[in-house]
């Protein structure tokens, strides 16, 4: 039987707040336990929350960049549930009302597919501490740092029908919220997590299948991995006449699989209701029209822009645009290089790109900066190195030699120009005859042989197009 | 409406709080009255009132995104019965 998948993701996102959520300690990272956890973040008796604003600035921008309804009055609630790094024995959280409603957004999911995800909702909520289960005999260790850190938590509808699709929706999630500068997106940090749920019908069903929801993915290789054992898991067990139970589910990099977490009828029962130490957030028009006249240009807009400026095509402006650092570099390349746009995006995408994966380094580590690279574009384009030479210099840009004209001046790699070629021409068809009347007589495969020979004579100095040309008059008949 | 004696003891495990199992019927019915008495008010007309939220008919204020708090730490785990490395610790929970 042919299957269908189907996923809905929830992304975490942590805000790029100073402060917390509720109280006025520090989110920075990495700070020692609990020295950012203040009396409000560890639920002492009699503390009231502080709601901080830039955390519903910061999610209304999220909002407007995906078309989503922005609620003028939103309200917090309370997720009830026990655990040692939730002290006050609730989550605040949204739920009846969350600050973002429903959107739409664009994704890349190959060369030649683009797909319309539907957004659900977007809602505001603080963050739990950390358990450290080690190291302490019989004990758990808290560190309540993180608590009461701000959260957007970005739920989709379930639109996507493959991993790869759940992929590059993740990855437009990430560049948005990076562009928009609403987070930092640091996914080794936490501050960009997801859970997906996971399910799978007969093609052509049109009701959904029992989903199990996979919990705390935090890379694009987990996720990818995770689903696609899952689908796999639920797909094995309904053919040997089993059914998927709704449930929680922990996937476990090491062994590529994924385990029961909870049971549906072990799981919590939240016991939801408004929180009564917050008053609703009322968000004026002038506030949203504030908002929407600071937005940056977006990945979309980009994408179109390096299309119509530099006559780039789809996929090559949707990866250039994909992420600040990407556009960033090809612009500042393409400004180093008087505005060659597409000379800049092949360079980037080709030479570029296979030398970071070489070297397994991400663009903000390239020795080759933007400057570097549009150097060098600027004097093939100008013919002042040949595409061969060109390559050369990359390479020593590559190990920190310095720029594309002190390269070439240190290794004396000038183009060879006409008046030089000319007389190594002459040489080479005056000493190989037969080949000369063979090229005459039709056989002009031949004339890859002269090439050849010229490229070798000038030590790969010479420009081709200009060699191809001498060559042609020269053993014209 | 009229609570089971599972209900109790789900609602008392939901809280945390140990409950004596002869106490059960009397919670029952002390718990069921009280849902009794919203059922009472969920027969009032409400269509057209907007749900409210908050009995203060007024707007979260937005504070500004500062850092005030200092660390403190030294005097929240004076009364905290253990901490150890600057972790508070716990009996051992592991989901």
């Amino acid at each position: 039987m042919e299957w269908e998948v189907v996923i809905g993701l929830e992304i975490h996102v942590q805000l790029a707040c100073k402060s917390k959520i509720f109280s006025g300690a520090s989110t920075a990272f990495g700070a020692e336990p609990n020295t950012q956890a203040c009396a409000v973040d560890l639920g002492l008796p009699g503390v009231l929350p502080v709601f901080n604003g830039e955390a519903a600035k910061m999610s209304i921008k999220f909002g407007l960049a995906c078309g989503c309804e922005i609620a003028q009055r939103s309200i917090f609630a309370r997720k009830n549930y026990f655990y040692p790094d939730l002290p006050k024995g609730y989550q605040t959280s949204q739920y009846e009302i969350p600050i973002v409603g429903k959107g739409q957004i664009e994704i890349q999911v190959d060369e030649n597919t683009t797909k319309v995800v539907g957004i659900t909702r977007a809602h505001m909520e603080e963050d739990a501490g950390k358990s450290l289960h080690e190291d302490f005999a019989g004990m758990t260790g808290i560190d309540l740092n993180r608590a009461g850190t701000p959260l957007l938590e970005i739920v989709s509808e379930p639109d996507m029908r493959s991993a790869k699709e759940a992929v590059a929706y993740m990855r437009k999630i990430h560049s948005l919220v990076r562009y928009l500068g609403i987070s930092d997106g640091n996914m080794q940090e936490g501050s960009f997590r997801c859970d997906a749920n996971v399910s799978v019908r007969p093609m052509g069903q049109k009701e959904f299948g029992t989903r199990a929801e996979i919990k705390n993915l935090n890379s694009f290789k987990f996720i990818e991995k995770a689903i696609n054992v899952e689908v796999e898991r639920q797909i094995d067990l309904i053919e040997a006449g089993g059914e998927v139970v709704q449930e929680t589910r922990l996937y476990d990099s090491d062994k590529d699989e994924t385990r029961s977490m909870r049971t549906k009828e072990e799981a919590n029962d939240y016991r939801y209701f408004p929180c009564p130490d917050l008053l609703p957030v009322v968000i004026s028009d002038e506030v949203v029209t504030e908002i929407q006249g600071s937005m940056p240009e977006l990945p979309d807009e980009k994408k179109a822009r390096f299309m119509e400026q530099f006559d780039l095509g789809s996929y090559d402006a949707s990866l250039l645009s994909s992420s600040v650092e990407s556009a960033g570099y090809f612009e500042k390349a393409v400004d180093a290089s008087g505005g060659e746009g597409k000379l800049c995006a092949n360079w980037i995408m080709g030479e570029l790109q296979a030398s970071l994966n070489r070297e397994d380094m991400e663009l903000e580590q390239s020795p080759v900066t933007p400057d570097l690279l549009g150097g060098l574009v600027k004097k093939i384009k100008d013919k002042s190195v040949t595409s061969k030479i060109a390559k050369k210099v990359f390479e020593a840009m590559w190990n920190d030699e310095g720029t594309a004209d002190e390269i070439v001046e240190k290794y004396g790699w000038k183009p060879a120009d006409a008046s030089e070629i000319e007389p190594i021409i002459d040489e080479i068809i005056a000493n190989n005859q037969a080949q000369v009347e063979q090229y005459r007589s039709g056989k002009e495969k031949v004339f890859g042989f002269f090439v050849g020979q010229v490229m070798k004579a000038t030590k790969g100095q010479a420009d081709p197009a200009q060699v191809n040309q001498l060559l042609k008059s020269k053993l014209a008949p | 409406m009229s609570l089971q004696a599972d209900d109790v003891k789900n609602i008392a495990h939901l809280a945390r709080i140990a409950i004596d199992e002869n106490d059960i019927p009397e919670y029952a019915k002390n718990l069921s009255k009280i849902l009794d008495f919203v059922d009472q008010l969920n027969q009032a007309d409400t269509d057209g009132v907007e749900p409210m939220a908050h009995p203060l008919d007024m707007a979260q204020r937005l504070r500004v995104d500062e850092v005030t708090e200092v660390d403190q730490r030294e005097k929240f785990q004076s009364i905290s019965p253990k901490v150890e490395a600057g972790l508070f610790l716990v009996p051992k929970v592991i989901e």
